[in-house]
């Protein structure tokens, strides 16, 4: 009997989401010490407030962010112009919206809710040309786009902050659908579809194995090109969301300061999940909660007032525990201290994929 | 038996989530011989080298080196140890020179910096005791996997190792590089060296060995002469039965040759070339004809393989595939003209390591689909059911890490991922490669019986004897260029395609 519960504790501690969701626990439960209500959710004018789902509703741009820049590291590629990407969504939805006669008109919004997409598509589609068809490496083809792009956001808001006041924009970033807000529900969607095109169709089996071996997967007939320009047609566009929900909920566009960094945040999240940098196998469901991890670090060094001066170097340091909690090889020294001989993950001195941390 | 071993395991035992891989298994090595570990695909053979060089911990059991129990934490503390190790799966960096693979980690330097010249010269000099005349500054993986192989070795025969292991190191050689690495072997020993060799090839163990442990589903079977045990006893030892012989395949192809020759052409391959890899040729495969390739290392049989599944891309020439010229633009469009090609190189060219056993089967038949139209669960699972059975790869657990398979049946899912997607015509580049006794007659049957399926087949194989056993016509190949289509009738024997392969011209 006890063999079995053991067994159990074994499946679920060896599932590949036990380390992240306990690091996410851990980290929520540690701002119970300081904010004793901070897991109290409650119902206001039919909308739900709390700590708790401010970290989702605060986290969602990265969430979305993450959930491309996932699928372009599975292909053993990486996107560095995702925060690019986001201010220029932005800055060209507001400027659109600026330029209207009546902000408030559904119709304009659409419009420059289209065409902020529809940019981002095509900034997409550049980022995968340079890396499929032209052969450039994914890290300086995107680095192309991420000094480029600022440059691009910052001609669009012509330099200035673009300030609108727009009630239908502001739903995106700012507003509530059904109780909750909408930028958590958009989130979900975004999440849920993301995981039907990849796992319900062949496409994530067919990423996952161009990231781990792209001389087999082309011998295998895998035409990886097609493949690794709709992955970076993806992240665009969900950075490009991610632009709309950041601008929305300040009712402004910054083409210098939004999305600033992000494309770290978003590759941290990736690889707090779970997945290589290496490319190959992924988890969307690791990427939200990875995501969620870095944003309520940042909620907790705001609730447990941590300095502002020593706010980096404490994320820095909790970001390497974090990463070291997850490392297999880390872990495998502990436990083998503590049992010797039993059955470790194989430390695999065989010229491996190396698990990078960060 | 007057000498003390060199190296003692005792009841060493190993489990793997779901496999009992080494169960209470005896071993040792005495200086000055060469061993031989045997047994059937998955039987632990790998496993029992990489407990024993500290690539995987032990469960239980004991490890002595001359006498002292060690315990190492990995191959690089084994080699300080005298230990010296080329793994089946052979582990250098493909990127790197060759030069460079062979002294990486230990470079002669001078006043810490490397001396590249000495590098270069000394990699050249221990090439050369293998006959082997490389451009040391080349890239690794500008080589064949069997210059790979015999790189591997070089590097470790480099320090002079008191215990040598060797893990299937003839798996993809020549015979004449195996006279070779023979020859070295010997010199070892006689230096005193001990040497632990695997293989599948029952004559080179009769060659070389002079000590025989065998391994079955993990357990110790014995440990036997050479001499004493003759060879139907020891496959019957590595099998667990006495064997119903596994005759040779009855019927000569050399009879059917011309027959099949006549065949409708699936493929025509004419003035086909590429600049540096092959030589212009003329090649048509039809149907139910198996065409074999002979030839020495880099003769240029790859490269010819290669050319036809569009893999690399021609310079010269056309090919017509089914009577219709083709521009074989790529794997994809070969493929989806029924060219299937089941390459050599199963790690870098073969097997998605991180994929399961599953994905990795289905795989090139998924890649053919696109990714819109997914195999249902269901079907995928019957497709992958009926070749781990018909194959009879083991664990036959579809869901399994391929990477966590022994070499054999690794090399048994990448056959089944070609086979499922039931092509015209089947490339197969040493597909028994690594493949233990018993089921290397199994796949030579099964190409029989594709072939009388009307599947034509292009069949490479380092093997004359295979070639020969189971090709209707056998193209030879020396210096990147064909010399030769022979149709396999009674009058061909190894003897005449070697005269072939040796004059440049039918003898
Ligand atoms: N890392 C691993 N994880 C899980 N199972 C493993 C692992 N490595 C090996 N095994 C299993 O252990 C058994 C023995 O494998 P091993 O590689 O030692 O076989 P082998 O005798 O070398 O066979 P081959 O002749 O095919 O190379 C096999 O059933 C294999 O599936
Ligand atoms: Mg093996």
């Amino acid at each position: 009997m006890s063999g079995r519960m053991g067994a159990a504790v074994g499946t679920v501690w060896r599932h590949r989401l036990f380390w992240p969701v306990l690091i996410l626990v851990v980290l929520l439960l540690s701002n119970l010490i300081f904010t004793p209500s901070f897991f109290s959710v409650e119902m206001r004018n039919g909308h739900l407030y709390g700590s708790l789902i401010d970290i989702a509703r605060f986290g969602a741009p990265l969430v979305l962010v993450a959930l491309g820049m996932t699928l372009v590291i599975a292909t053993g590629g990486i996107d560095l112009s995702v925060g690019a990407v986001v201010a220029i969504s932005g800055a060209l939805a507001c400027l659109w919206i600026s330029k209207q006669p009546d902000q408030n008109a559904v119709v304009g919004v659409l419009v420059a809710v289209g065409l902020a997409l529809l940019l981002s598509l095509v900034l997409g589609v550049w980022n995968g040309f340079l890396v499929a068809a032209v052969g450039i490496q994914p890290i300086i083809a995107t680095l192309i786009l991420m000094v480029a792009g600022r440059g691009l956001a910052q001609l669009i808001t012509d330099g200035q902050i673009i300030t609108i006041n727009s009630s239908p924009y502001k739903l995106i970033g700012g507003g509530y659908l059904f109780g909750l807000p909408f930028s958590i529900l958009l989130a979900l969607v975004m999440t849920l579809l993301a995981v039907l095109f990849t796992r319900r169709t062949a496409l994530g089996m067919l990423i996952e194995a161009v990231g781990s071996n792209a001389e087999a997967s082309r011998l295998s007939g895998i035409r990886s090109r097609r493949y690794t320009l709709l992955v970076y047609v993806f992240c665009a566009l969900c950075a490009g969301i991610a632009g709309l929900m950041v601008s929305s909920n300040v009712s402004s566009a910054d083409g210098n300061k939004a999305g600033l960094l992000i494309e770290l945040d978003a590759i941290l999240a990736v690889v707090i999940g779970g997945t290589l940098l290496t490319g190959g196998r992924f988890s969307l469901g690791g990427t939200v909660v990875g995501a969620l991890i870095i944003q309520a670090l940042s909620t907790t060094i705001y609730t447990i007032g941590v300095p502002p001066q020593t706010t980096l170097v404490f994320k820095a340091i909790v970001v390497t525990v974090v990463c070291l909690i997850q490392s297999p090889a880390f872990r495998a020294k502990f436990s083998r201290r503590g049992r010797p001989g039993r059955a470790d993950p194989p430390a695999r001195s065989v010229q491996q994929k190396v698990e990078v941390p960060a | 038996m007057a000498e003390p071993a060199i190296l003692t395991m005792t009841g060493i035992s190993k489990q793997f989530p779901g496999v009992k891989a080494l169960d209470n298994v005896d071993f040792r090595l005495l200086p000055g011989e060469v061993h031989a570990l045997l047994g059937e695909n998955g039987a632990g053979k790998s496993t029992l080298i990489k407990v024993l060089t500290g690539v995987y911990s032990i469960d239980e059991g004991t490890i002595a080196l001359e006498g002292a129990p060690v315990r190492f934490s990995g191959p690089s503390q084994a080699q300080q140890a005298g230990i010296s190790t080329v793994f089946q799966e052979v582990n250098l960096c493909p990127n790197l020179s060759v030069a460079e693979n062979i002294f990486i980690g230990r470079e002669p330097r001078r006043f810490g910096a490397v001396r590249w010249q000495e590098v270069r010269r000394r990699a050249a000099e221990l090439l050369h005791r293998l006959q082997l005349d490389l451009d040391v500054t080349a890239r690794l993986s500008d080589y064949s996997i069997a210059v790979q192989q015999l790189v591997a070795i070089a590097r470790a025969i480099d320090i002079s190792p008191k215990v040598l292991i060797l893990d299937e190191p003839t798996s993809s050689l020549d015979s004449s590089e195996v006279d070779e690495l023979f020859r070295v072997m010997k010199q070892l020993r006689d230096e005193g060296t001990a040497i632990l060799f695997v293989t599948h090839f029952l004559d080179q163990v009769y060659e070389i060995s002079d000590r025989i442990t065998v391994l079955r589903n993990g357990g110790l079977v014995g440990e036997f002469l050479t001499r004493d045990l003759p060879q139907l006893e020891l496959v019957a030892k590595m099998i667990g039965k006495e064997l119903e012989v596994l005759e040779e395949l009855e019927e000569q192809p050399g009879r059917e040759a011309a027959a099949r020759a006549h065949a409708e052409p699936v493929l025509e391959a004419s003035g086909l070339a590429r600049t540096g890899a092959v030589a212009p040729f003329d090649l048509s495969v039809h149907r139910g004809e198996v065409v074999g390739l002979a030839g020495l290392l880099g003769s240029g049989r790859t490269e010819l393989a290669r050319l036809l599944f569009g893999a690399d891309r021609a310079d010269h020439g056309q090919i017509r595939i089914g009577g219709r010229p083709v521009a074989l633009r790529g794997p994809g469009v070969a493929m989806a003209n029924g060219v299937a090609f089941c390459s050599e190189d199963r790690r870098a060219e073969g097997l998605i390591e991180d994929l399961t056993v599953r994905e990795n089967i289905v795989l090139a038949l998924q890649a053919s689909r696109g990714w819109t139209r997914p195999l249902s669960r269901r079907r995928q699972d019957e497709l992958v059911e009926a070749y781990l059975r018909s194959l009879r790869i083991t664990p036959a657990n579809p869901e399994l890490l391929v990477r966590d398979l022994s070499g054999g049946n690794q090399q048994k899912v990448l056959l089944a991922r070609w086979l499922i997607t039931n092509p015209r015509l089947l490339i197969v580049d040493e597909p028994t490669r690594g493949i233990d006794v018993g089921a290397k007659a199994e796949i030579q049957r099964l190409v029989v019986s594709l072939a009388d399926d009307g599947m034509a087949l292009l069949f490479i194989s380092a093997e004359l004897e295979e070639v020969l056993r189971l090709s209707h016509t056998i193209g030879v190949m020396r210096d990147r260029r064909m010399v030769a289509t022979l149709a396999n009738d009674d009058d061909v024997d190894t003897e005449r395609v070697m005269r072939a392969i040796a004059e440049g011209a039918v003898a």
